[in-house]
């Protein structure tokens, strides 16, 4: 075998590798959703965040316009403080934006949905929410739903 | 009783003797690089033999094990009605171990034992010594261009491992069993994390690669130059590098994950 093929061999199979990081890198991981480390971070505090992860996504009208940057517990309200990064370019929501976490699908994932007011001023970096609603708990809507269904017994 | 004893100290010594041996060989092996800087042609035609001719095997093996994980993933997934996850559970079992792991085995077997066979041959007709003889350092000249080798082959194997075992993924679940092709993707890009799943499957590919190869040329240089010691010495690599390669995947997986 004379150098001159093995070499372009080599190269080929060197492309070939470099093709195929690549590839994993762009069309199968969220690289091209990645890009946005900077933005504007607002806060939000939920009674109860159960399933929500830090990088859960945080959509408004269904489109995602950010991610959970960081979630942590506030020991003296004993609510939890769940940091949202918003990517810079929708810098234009109303300052009574409100939160809620929805789930995706009936076991999905969790993630955050913003909801625009009407103010006229609009959320700056580190702005809290002022109305959120907290994460749907199943057990706790179970029992309650079995609760009403006792009630009604009682009163038959 | 005192026997057995004797023996078990005995069989730990060699032990200790043999892992000393293959550090200080690493060492000269590592020490051996900035000389072969100049002379890359070297590692380019062992680059042929490790990694180019690997290929076709880390090809077809990539794409079976995507389509088989396409096949069973969607068996499993269709019971609970999340047959869109497919590509979530295929990509993430090869980039995160598959990948790594079977491209790791694979090399073992088709690299490895090619390195160590063809180095202790080189020992048993006295290449070596004549090299030694000619002033011509043999680690320098026969094992850093072949370190180096695997060292550059296996994560580019285990890159295309992994993205062929995908693209057989989707071929089974998209083309075969009717997910939707959207699905299949949106669904793997929301849940693969460039960071914590590719680049420590890369990270995973390259410790397997240096230890795999690093095993391969010990054994080789170590073995007793006869045909038996040879033969011996091949089993060994492929055996020890399988175990070595399975053992370092759990503990670099509880690290990372």
């Amino acid at each position: 075998m004379n150098t001159r093929k093995t070499e372009i061999l080599v190269g080929l199979f060197i492309a070939a590798g470099l093709a195929a990081l690549f590839m994993l890198a762009m069309k199968v991981s969220n690289l091209n959703i990645y890009s946005n480390e900077e933005g504007y971070e607002i806060i939000a505090n939920f009674e109860n965040v159960s399933g929500l992860k830090v990088k859960s996504a945080v959509t408004m009208a269904g489109v995602r316009i950010g991610r959970v940057s960081d979630i942590v517990f506030d020991p003296e309200t004993f609510e939890a403080v769940v940091k949202i990064r918003i990517e810079s370019k929708y810098d234009t929501l109303p300052k009574d934006t409100t939160a809620s976490i929805y789930t995706a699908g009936l076991l999905g994932e969790k993630y955050v949905g913003l909801e625009p007011g009407g103010d006229e001023e609009n959320l700056k970096d580190q702005d809290k929410l002022k109305l959120t609603q907290s994460s749907l708990v199943l057990e706790k809507l179970i029992s309650r739903f079995v609760d009403s269904f006792i009630d009604k017994d009682k009163k038959d | 009783m005192i026997d057995t004893i004797q023996q078990l100290g005995a069989s730990g010594l060699k032990f200790f003797q043999r892992l000393g041996r293959a550090n200080i060989l690493l060492a000269h092996i590592i020490g051996g690089i900035p000389s072969m800087l100049p002379r890359l042609s070297l590692v380019v035609h062992q680059i042929y033999s490790v990694g180019v001719l690997s290929l076709l095997i880390i090809l077809v093996s990539g794409l079976f094990v995507g389509m088989v994980l396409g096949l069973q993933g969607y068996n499993i997934l269709v019971d609970f009605g999340s047959e869109e996850t497919l590509g979530v559970m295929v990509s993430l079992s090869l980039v995160r171990e598959l990948g790594p792991v079977v491209a790791a085995l694979l090399f073992a077997g088709r690299a490895g034992s090619a390195l160590t066979a063809e180095i202790g041959l080189m020992k048993a007709t006295e290449q070596l010594s004549a090299m030694e003889m000619m002033a011509i350092d043999p680690i320098r000249r026969v094992l850093t261009p072949r370190f180096l080798a695997g060292f550059i082959s296996m994560p580019l194997l285990a890159a295309i491992f992994s993205a062929v075992g995908v693209i057989g993924g989707q071929f089974v679940g998209v083309g075969l069993l009717g997910v939707d092709d959207g699905a299949y993707w949106s669904q793997m890009q929301a849940s693969v994390d460039l960071y914590d799943d590719i680049y420590n499957g890369v990270i995973k590919s390259i410790v397997f690669g240096v230890v795999v190869t690093w095993i391969a040329v010990f054994e080789g240089y170590d073995a007793i130059p006869t045909s038996e010691g040879v033969s011996r010495a091949t089993t060994r690599t492929v055996v020890h590098s399988s175990l070595v390669v399975l053992g370092l995947d759990f503990i670099l997986t509880a690290i990372m994950f």
